[in-house]
């Protein structure tokens, strides 16, 4: 008999606020970190940075490109620059600028960018971007962490200034359970074992960790045993943590709001397939852009719903 | 430092430049000769900098960077004459390993270089963005950036643009290599920038103008700008320059901005630029 799944609930807020309630936390510990926001204060909740802070608020309108070359400039001289605008138009809009200005030239630019993946909803596909982390994690010198609840998301904001060099940080619009502990320590690149199971992993990071432990929860009532690990850090990946896992369970579920091609699971994939070969299944986007819908409509019409995760759960186990 | 002192220096920088993009075949010299009377008075006469030790931060000091990274020849020779790195480093220009990347770079700690260029368009919200550090941190210095007139096609230029004027940037003074003249031919031609003056003062900026090739014109230019820093309002200099100057062969075409000149053509080129410091 598999044992029944506990996991307290603290609340239900949404990943961006996290991220506000951190760079105001940050401001405060670190008189160098400054914010860059393209008209988008109160969506990413930079208001509380802004009013506590307004030398160190830099508001450049509509123009991400200027404000990621600026972002870049600002390092020089000490200065640990978060910039804040949607995951879309801080990645695909930008890349060049990044690529150049921040991740060649090794600034300590904090990427910071909201309301990623299809749980933007009803926006649509302009702007729900799925290719994010991809384009990122191909960048060298860059860390990529997606945080997957409120609380994580304000100690991975507030962690990253201690980290010197560029970072993505990738959160979200909707509201979601909390389940990281509020003095829960934040490591980059140390994943996070939330279950411990036997018989299948189950490896994701931002909104599908929940997903994926309710995932694990339908699945005990089968009798099968999950191990649920948030991997909150895609870039360093914690390799030995993926070894470690599936050398005991012998196969794996990656699971994320993203595009299969360039994910989380494809650098779970490059692990295990030079280490210890292992059968996987993939829970994502499969090449296909979004559309308008309530984030929970979407999460199911395009497949990344906790059924998901157990189907693939099931047929990755079948295939050991 | 006097004139005449300063001509010498632009001189070995111009061999320095040709001899470079000749021993590897590949570089551009039509922009980094057009160049070269700029960043020699820049680097030997206006601005306030520190050599060595080189500090990436370059607190209290005079901050220059790039956007046109493509005329890294005349970049680096005037950062080595100047004392930043050896003479001979300019050996390495293009090669495997080289900190002389074809495009600046701070990848390989080359001094001098505070940002990777060479992808047009972004070097004036970098400059924007070290001067708002500048700012908060109390430092009075100033930053300065030169950019091709063609770069000025690039969109984010006028973001920045922009954006230097509705902040009150004060502290930078950016330069145009107003050459006229791009890859694919005359500016005019590619794609006209119609009246360059009026359309920076409609950005909201002070604008200036100098000869790129007359020293003393470029001495009491940048003093003039440098006076004006500090009144609420971002400074460019509209500064007209010959690409190629100093090469006869290379001067009245667009067609030296990205080609080498060949051993016989060096030659030529070597002829017409006095040796005045020492080659490298």
């Amino acid at each position: 008999m598999t044992k029944a799944i506990n996991i307290e609930v603290l609340g239900k807020k949404d990943t961006r606020s996290g991220f506000g309630e951190g760079l105001l936390e940050v401001g405060k510990k670190n008189k160098h970190v400054v914010a860059l926001c393209a008209d988008l204060t109160g969506s990413l909740k930079m208001n509380a940075f802004e009013d506590e802070f307004p030398e160190r608020f830099f508001q450049v309108g509509i123009a991400e490109a200027n404000m990621m070359s600026m972002a870049a400039g600002m390092t020089i001289g000490g200065k640990i620059p978060y910039t804040g605008t949607f995951a879309n138009f801080s990645t695909g809009r930008v890349y060049d600028q990044i690529r150049q200005s921040i991740a060649y030239s090794k600034k300590n630019v904090k990427i910071c960018a909201s309301h990623a993946g299809l749980t933007l909803g009803e926006d649509g596909a302009t702007h729900q971007i799925l290719e994010d982390i991809g384009m990122m994690k191909m960048l060298p010198n860059m860390t990529v962490i997606v945080p997957c609840d409120f609380n994580q998301t304000k100690q991975a904001t507030i962690a990253i200034a201690e980290h010197e060099g560029p970072v993505y940080l990738r959160f979200g619009r909707p509201s979601v359970p909390i389940f990281v502990k509020p003095d829960a320590n934040f490591q980059i690149g140390k994943a996070d074992q939330i279950i411990e199971g036997s018989d299948v992993t189950i490896i994701a990071c931002g909104h599908l960790v929940w997903k994926s432990i309710e995932a694990a929860q339908i699945l005990a009532e089968k009798g099968i045993s999950a191990e649920v690990i948030n991997m909150h850090t895609i870039k360093p990946l914690d390799e030995k943590a993926i070894l470690t896992s599936i050398a005991k369970t012998k196969c794996v579920v990656t699971a994320e709001e993203h595009m299969i091609n360039g994910g989380l699971g494809d650098s779970v994939a490059q692990v295990i397939s030079r280490n210890n070969p292992t059968p996987q299944e993939y829970v994502g986007v499969d090449d296909s852009f979004g559309e308008s819908g309530t984030p929970d409509e979407l999460m199911t019409k395009y497949h990344i719903d906790t059924q998901d995760v157990v189907d693939a759960a099931l047929r990755v186990i079948k295939r050991k | 430092m006097e004139t005449q002192e300063l001509k010498k220096i632009a001189s070995q920088v111009r061999r320095d430049i040709v001899r470079m993009v000749s021993a590897v075949s590949s570089g551009h010299p039509g922009g980094s000769l057009g160049c070269a009377d700029f960043l020699t008075v820049m680097y030997f006469d206006k601005m306030n900098h520190c050599p060595s030790p080189f500090s990436m931060d370059g607190k209290n000091e005079d901050l220059f960077f790039l956007s046109n990274g493509h005329i890294s020849p005349v970049f680096y020779s005037v950062l080595a004459r100047a004392g930043y790195f050896p003479v001979a480093d300019l050996n390495g220009f293009r090669k495997l390993g080289s900190k002389l990347q074809g495009h600046p770079s701070t990848d390989k700690n080359l001094p001098g270089v505070r940002m990777a260029s060479g992808s047009l368009g972004q070097g004036l919200s970098v400059a924007i963005g070290a001067a708002e550090t500048k700012k908060l941190n109390g430092d009075k210095s100033i930053v300065y950036c030169l950019h091709g007139d063609g770069e000025l096609q690039e969109g984010q230029i006028w973001e920045a643009a922009i954006y230097a004027a509705a902040k009150k940037i004060d502290n930078v003074i950016a330069t145009i290599d107003y050459n006229g003249r791009q890859i694919d031919g005359d500016l005019e031609d590619v794609m006209s920038l119609g009246n360059l003056s009026q359309k920076w003062h409609a950005f909201g900026w002070d604008v200036l103008e100098m000869d790129g090739h007359d020293m003393d014109d470029l001495k009491s230019t940048l003093d003039k700008a440098k006076s004006m820093t500090g009144n609420g309002k971002p400074i460019v200099i509209i500064m007209k320059t010959e690409m190629g100057q100093g090469v006869d062969y290379m001067m009245g075409t667009h067609k030296w901005h990205g080609s080498a000149p060949n051993a016989e053509q060096l030659e030529s080129a070597l002829n017409q630029l006095e040796e005045t410091l020492g080659d490298y």
